[in-house]
């Protein structure tokens, strides 16, 4: 288990308050101005030494992100965007941020911006996290008065003015376009890329986009160096990680633990695990709902990082660990994320749009065990047509639970539904009109 | 794709009041010059805060004169986020999330008991015109499943039995407490905690 000091993120379960004075006890911004003063250049190189990537579920190296922000600011202003839409089913670790350690996520903020030249930066939160966004504007607000940001933002001679934009109710907006277009004060619905958001973002100007977790680690990282942080979990998987366990276990939480945990370990000791015991266990989502589903006989030993995840054909995505006991009907559970995404969808691409509909429709009929035998095969087919074809990675979110789950539990699926519309086995029927059919294979 | 209609009803005229004129200039005002259209999405925010939890027609005309755009923009965003309600909703408006992880928890007792406390459809008004119910997508709580939202507030850690609680007081007019419901603090592992158990202990 990852010893208490080296959690980031000492105020997860607010314990000692969110309020400026005990982020200050804490260490937030106790040398801001010594971290700026070692200059841009210093701060990505050791955010690139770190290897910190992306907790918004992609897992993109951080450094090299802001590193593609142009070097001189042009006749464009440079904007920093910090992704809080967090709405990813399984996934609840931003909002604690947002209302448990809002300073670091603010500190987070300046450094970035200083890094990346931007003078404006955006939160978006999603609108049901109304109150907790409320909590960040008083932290904000508190972060004026104390001249932390604003004109010469905690003395480090960077201007920097934050604001907060919420959502209402787009899945869809926590992907990064998306998520500009949404800015803009339009539908959301995502650009094509290239352009990437870094030259050509927000209003048209440059524009850096990250995850509310992976600002808000920063300051940490640049206080105790990018080479500890390094030094936690393995190559390329390096650093902490909130947790969230959430379903069938006896203690659902977040927790934030080294990367390359054992997934036995998270579920046994820290959400107190599986109800039933572990036999109980069917299977697990690993990151989010979108990530492909593993079950039992894999968790036994799998560890939850980016790359360890990946072999298993899996991802760690946003971290939200979901688990499924033998209690539930994993068709049906599977069913419902599939509505989720034809509900989120957001209609700009045919594929996904009819697509998700589809699939959705498919497993509701799979799951009451009314599909025909073809369309399990036929469902698989509907996923690869989705996955690949689309302007955004939603294709790939909403298709790949399914894949998962035929990939894992075909038999399951095969065993429940054996309608057979061609009715090979029972010859003879009178009335059928393709009885000739059957009698020339007899 | 979610379909959302405007209600058949709607009333010819809608006009910012004091206090939301101010709070529409100050959103207009986080955005660079000239790109004020930004500020829509809270605009209507302000518009279905003062209209009684709905959006009209006639406010989106009104935010679309407002920021200088085509009113057909307005109307876009407006069908396209599900937060806002263009038709109307209770003064109480109960959203209960029932996506897999609070499905797999027991997410469909919730529905019952909005079934029977408040009206055997979803989107329809309790009989005293006071509550609305509705199933939604996930809610960001997972760790706290089942959960259910009404108006702002996040009430987690639910059963059926809290649930009808938790109606019958909004029904009565009080406003019951948000948060934990098994009395657990935040996102914390209930009586298993094995973190920073000094911080917690001081």
């Amino acid at each position: 288990m990852l010893k208490d000091q080296d959690r980031i993120f000492q105020n997860l379960y607010n314990d000692l308050g969110s309020d400026v004075t005990s982020s200050q006890k804490r260490g937030d911004w106790v040398n801001t101005k010594e971290i700026t003063d070692k200059g841009r250049d210093w701060i990505i190189n050791e955010i690139k030494e770190s290897q910190l990537r992306g907790r918004g579920g992609a897992g993109f190296p951080t450094g090299l992100k802001w590193s593609f922000a142009p070097k001189e600011i042009g006749s464009r202003p440079h904007y920093l965007v910090i992704n809080g839409d967090e709405s990813e089913p399984g996934t609840c670790k931003d909002r604690d941020i947002l209302r448990f350690e809002p300073h670091k996520l603010i500190e987070g903020c300046l450094i970035a911006s200083y890094a990346v030249q931007a003078h404006v930066c955006y939160i978006y939160i999603r609108g049901e996290y109304f109150i907790d966004g409320q909590k960040l504007q008083a932290a904000i607000d508190e972060a004026y008065e104390k001249n932390l940001i604003g004109k010469n933002a905690a003395g480090t001679g960077w201007d920097l003015d934050i604001y907060i934009h919420y959502g209402a109710g787009a899945y869809i907006c926590g992907e990064e376009t998306a998520l500009l277009e949404s800015i803009e004060g339009k539908k959301g619905q995502p650009r094509l890329k290239p352009p990437f958001p870094a030259l050509i973002g927000l209003y048209g100007c440059p524009t850096i986009i990250n995850n509310v977790e992976t600002i808000a680690v920063v300051p940490t990282i640049l206080r105790r160096g990018g080479k500890w942080f390094a030094s936690l979990g393995r190559e390329k998987n390096t650093g902490t990680k909130i947790f969230c366990i959430s379903g069938n276990v006896n203690n659902p939480c977040n927790v934030e633990e080294e990367m390359n945990i054992p997934l036995k370990e998270l579920i046994e000791v820290h959400a107190g695990g599986v109800v039933g015991g572990w036999d109980n266990l069917k299977a697990v989502i690993p990151g989010g709902s979108s990530m492909p589903l593993i079950p039992k006989e894999k968790c036994e030993t799998l560890t939850m990082d980016f790359d360890s995840l990946m072999a298993e054909k899996s991802g760690l995505g946003t971290a939200g660990i979901v688990v499924i006991n033998n209690d539930q009907d994993i068709i049906k559970c599977m069913a419902r994320i599939a509505r989720f995404y034809k509900h989120e969808s957001c209609g700009q691409c045919t594929p996904c749009r009819e697509g998700s509909g589809w699939m959705w429709r498919m497993l509701e009929r799979m799951a009451r065990g009314e599909a025909s035998k073809d369309e399990v095969e036929m469902l698989g087919d509907v996923t690869k047509q989705i996955e690949g074809h689309t302007i955004c990675a939603f294709g790939e979110g909403s298709s790949w639970p399914v894949q998962g789950l035929l990939r894992h539990f075909k038999d399951e699926i095969k065993k429940r539904n054996k309608f057979d519309p061609i009715v090979k086995e029972n010859k003879n029927i009178p009335y059928l009109v393709d009885q000739h059919l059957l009698d020339k294979n007899a | 794709m979610s379909l959302k209609r405007p209600a058949k009803d709607q009333p010819e005229n809608f006009e910012f009041n004091a206090s939301s004129l101010q709070a529409a200039k100050a959103m207009v005002a986080k955005y660079p010059e000239g790109r004020q259209q930004s500020a829509v999405m809270a605009l209507l925010y302000i518009a279905q805060k003062q209209n009684n939890n709905w959006i009209p027609l006639a406010a989106m005309k009104y935010i679309a004169k407002f920021l200088d755009m085509p009113y057909i923009k307005v109307y876009e965003v407006a069908t396209f986020y599900s937060m806002y309600n263009l038709s109307p909703v209770g003064k109480y408006f109960i959203q209960v999330c029932t996506t897999t992880p609070c499905m797999i928890r027991g997410a469909n007792k919730l529905v019952e008991a909005c079934k029977e406390k408040i009206s055997e459809k979803e989107s329809e008004l309790s009989e005293d015109k006071s509550c609305s119910w509705m199933e939604v997508e996930c809610l960001g709580a997972c760790v706290n499943a089942p959960m259910m939202q009404i108006n702002d507030d996040y009430f987690e850690d639910l059963d059926k039995e809290k649930t009808l609680k938790i109606l019958d007081k909004i029904l009565k007019g009080e406003i019951p407490k948000p948060g934990s419901y098994r009395g657990r603090i935040n996102n914390e592992p209930e009586n298993n905690r094995k973190t920073l158990m000094d911080l917690k202990n001081a």
